[in-house]
């Protein structure tokens, strides 16, 4: 193992070139990586901006600080922006981008300049997106319904829609690198039952993102050309059916959440047997859970329209394979358990991240299948039930896994160790702060509360309070890794090439990684997850 | 060391510094452009999905409108397409004999039977624009019903079919711009003798995104031109 002094020193990826023309013209992944990573947490922040808004609006029961047409835009932007411009690049574009070719032993990604046209075509949307909302923003909800966003909604659509549809390319190209890389490009010996499931779940995002995504695509092509050239494919008042848009936006909009919770399953798998140095419980499983949950994600997406008007068979069927999904998810949960049963954990960073992802994941999804079912599903549809319902999936699930991945890959990242006990409090103060935010909402909508109105009845003002007060211990979580992240660069332990004794190919390299990777191309002669014969970590563990 | 094949492979300008072999690249090249092409399947097909929920609920209506639609220029445009997929793949199997000359001529074939299919579609839409058939305000379309000379067409059902037949035709001829601008850039280097019989993955899977353009016009003719012209 390279000694601080050489690691320093030793060419990589980040002090090979420098200047901002090596970043904006780069075609390594790494560098790519970087480049999404930068932008998407520009983007989370502004998302973040929006959602204080809105939680501080309803700090009082009456509408105060923002009127209702501005608070209908917040919550739109705040969606649009969190699902479209974070949650869905944020693990695959940052972590999967910089990792999967480290993990299969390839030199890069099979198309490094189509990864770099994904990344313009993300920055060329955000900017179009930032534009719309300069200037005067959208008030359809992030789900444009129609006939609202075609024909009445007097904001800008069209913007906001060409928008997320050029990132939608940025998102299948993305994924179409990722299968065509792991199919083509990995190391002799990596065979596909000792590929790391942080990679079978990239797999099968990407298999998502390549057959769902289009689907969208055309339904907002078909919105703009509604609301530019008055065609009328949506359009009621010419017999044209508004739940069409419904069944063609959820046929993408529902697999999405797979998008965003399946590469955090992945980091999350890749956590728990590090630290509790153990082989992952039912390989096969975890990998093929994967691959079901992609499968069974396209098949439920009518459960978000049970009070929308669809016939009750139709409704019965989508809720019995709703209930379907649990079963792949809930493997992953007995397997994540069943692989720290008898293991030597260690609360690191990471795994107290892995733990959050857990325990919210678990809130988040059997909270669905109270949406499921169908009788329970038409008291608390467009209540903050809902709404308490997905952000423990998308922010609970999604977040803590990108959060704890960004953790235990930073070593290998910038070369540089973060200070562990911040690290730990963070995670901490991210747990409590998302609880206090988003628990009380599950109250609330049960008791009725609807979800999009800025102003609401005095009784439920004491858990609206809490909620607030909770969002704002939230924010503190989330800025306290960047600042240390950043402290970490200039400042940090130098990171040795594998820190936490970890077993992935990834760590054979040194870190920061040089622009090639390896500086032999690795031969894999070993089982994936190998820990029996990996001995702990002495010194590194406590660094902070 | 020199002579083994592999290393002879990797002098080969083409390969990029991340594929160990040329096989490995065109295998790579190859399988990306048919992920692309099923999810060009999945655009069109939110398409034509909204086209067959129509269709069922507003049969009539979509027959008369069809109808309309000029049949002459749709099936000559039908010929020209499956022609220039025909010079699509002599072009490639030119490239594969290292018959450069050919190559050029097919290509600049491909490209002048698409123009000519862009140029008749025009003629199609602007002749639709003077009838007063494209969906708007100003929309308008007489004519009764197939077999019910009494009973008018429901306007707005007719307007669902031209909603319908300019967005599809209009995503399809997109796509044949796309397509057009693809093989004026393979033409040039083509004729700058960059494609061999050892070198040629672009031009093969250009011809995979042309042939799939081609094939969803031969679903769409018989859909919007053919719903009942029977006799």
């Amino acid at each position: 193992m390279a000694t601080a002094a050489i690691t320093a020193e030793r060419e990589n990826y980040l002090n090979q070139e420098y200047g901002i023309k090596s970043w904006l013209l780069t075609v390594d992944h790494k560098r790519i990586a970087l480049l999404y990573l930068l932008s998407i947490t520009f983007f989370f922040f502004i998302g973040g901006f929006f959602a204080l808004l809105i939680r501080l609006e309803l700090l009082t029961p009456v509408g105060d600080l923002v009127q209702a047409d501005t608070y209908n835009k917040l919550f739109t932007m705040h969606g649009q922006i969190m699902v479209f411009f974070f949650l869905i690049p944020s693990i695959p574009a940052v972590l999967g981008n910089f990792l999967i070719p480290l993990m299969i032993g390839a030199k890069d990604l099979a198309f490094p300049r189509i990864n770099l046209l994904s990344w313009y075509l993300y920055i060329i949307a955000g900017a179009l997106m930032l534009h719309c909302m300069l200037t005067g923003g959208v008030d359809t909800g992030w789900t444009f319904y129609t006939p609202f966003s075609t024909a009445f909604s007097n904001t800008k659509v069209i913007e906001a829609g060409l928008a997320i549809f050029i990132s939608g390319f940025s998102s299948i190209l993305t994924g179409l690198n990722f299968v065509v890389t792991i199919h083509r490009m990995r190391a002799p010996g990596m065979t596909w039952d000792r590929l790391p499931l942080f990679v079978w779940a990239h797999y099968a995002t990407s298999i998502i993102q390549l057959l769902g995504t289009p689907v969208i695509a055309v339904t907002l092509v078909l919105v703009v050309l509604e609301r530019a050239l008055h065609l009328g494919i949506f359009d009621p008042t010419r017999g044209g059916d508004p739940l069409l848009f419904q069944h063609l936006f959820w046929f993408y909009s529902h697999p999405a959440v797979y998008i965003m919770i399946l590469p955090s399953m992945g980091v999350v798998t890749e956590i728990i047997p590090c630290f509790s140095r153990k082989r992952i419980f039912g390989y096969k499983f975890v990998a093929l859970s994967s691959i079901s949950i992609a499968v069974f994600g396209f098949l439920v997406w009518a459960h978000h329209m049970f009070v929308a008007g669809i016939s009750l068979y139709a409704a019965l069927i989508f809720s019995a394979l709703s209930y379907l999904v649990a079963v792949p998810s809930a493997i992953k949960v007995f397997n994540w358990t069943a692989t720290m049963y008898k293991g030597s954990i260690t609360f690191s960073t990471p795994m107290l991240y892995a733990f959050g992802f857990i325990g919210l994941f678990l809130m988040g999804g059997l909270t669905g299948l109270f949406l499921a079912c169908l009788g329970i599903d038409v008291h608390v549809t467009d209540t903050y039930f809902v709404v308490a319902h997905f952000h423990y999936i998308m922010v609970g699930g999604a977040v803590m896994g990108y959060l704890g991945g960004m953790h235990f890959w930073w070593p290998k990242i910038s070369g540089r160790m973060y200070p562990e006990s911040l690290g730990r409090l963070a995670a901490v103060i991210v747990f409590l702060g998302f609880n206090l935010t988003f628990f009380p909402q599950f109250i609330l909508g049960y008791l009725g509360m609807p979800r999009r109105y800025w102003q609401y009845p005095p009784e439920f003002q004491v858990l609206n309070v809490l909620s607030t007060a909770g969002s704002t211990i939230l924010a503190v979580g989330y800025v306290l890794p960047m600042v240390y992240f950043l402290w970490s660069m200039r400042y940090g332990k130098a990171a040795p090439d594998n820190p936490w004794n970890a077993s992935g190919l990834e760590w054979m390299t040194t870190s920061p990684p040089p622009t090639y990777n390896f500086d032999t191309p690795p031969v894999v002669d070993w089982e994936a997850y190998d820990y029996e014969h990996i001995p702990a970590p002495q010194e590194a563990r406590s660094g902070g | 060391m020199a002579d083994s094949p592999i290393a002879v492979e990797q002098h080969n300008p083409a390969l990029k510094h991340h594929f160990a072999t040329m096989e490995q690249q065109r295998e790579a090249s190859s399988l990306g452009m048919w992920l692309f092409l099923a999810t060009e399947i999945m655009f069109f097909g939110g398409m034509f999905c909204a086209y067959l929920i129509y269709r069922y609920w507003y049969f009539p209506d979509f027959a008369a409108a069809s109808s309309s639609l000029d049949i002459t220029l749709g099936t000559v445009n039908t010929a020209v397409l499956i022609c220039s997929s025909l010079t699509v793949v002599m072009a490639v199997r030119a490239a594969q004999l290292d018959r450069r000359k050919q190559q050029v001529i097919y290509l600049a074939l491909t490209l002048v039977l698409g123009l000519a299919f862009l140029g008749i579609k025009a003629i199609e839409w602007t002749s639709k624009f003077k009838e007063h058939h494209v969906p708007g305000a100003t929309f308008n379309f007489e004519a009764s019903l197939p077999g019910h000379p009494e009973q008018p067409v429901d306007q707005h059902h007719a307007q669902l079919f031209f909603s319908l037949y300019f967005a599809m035709t209009g995503m399809h001829a997109l796509h044949m711009i796309i397509g057009v601008g693809i093989f004026s850039y393979l033409l040039y280097h083509a004729w700058k003798g960059a494609y061999t019989s050892e070198y040629h993955t672009p031009l093969e899977n250009s011809g995979l995104y042309w042939h799939f353009v081609d094939i969803v016009w031969i679903y769409l003719f018989p859909l919007l031109y053919l719903i009942d012209r029977k006799k």
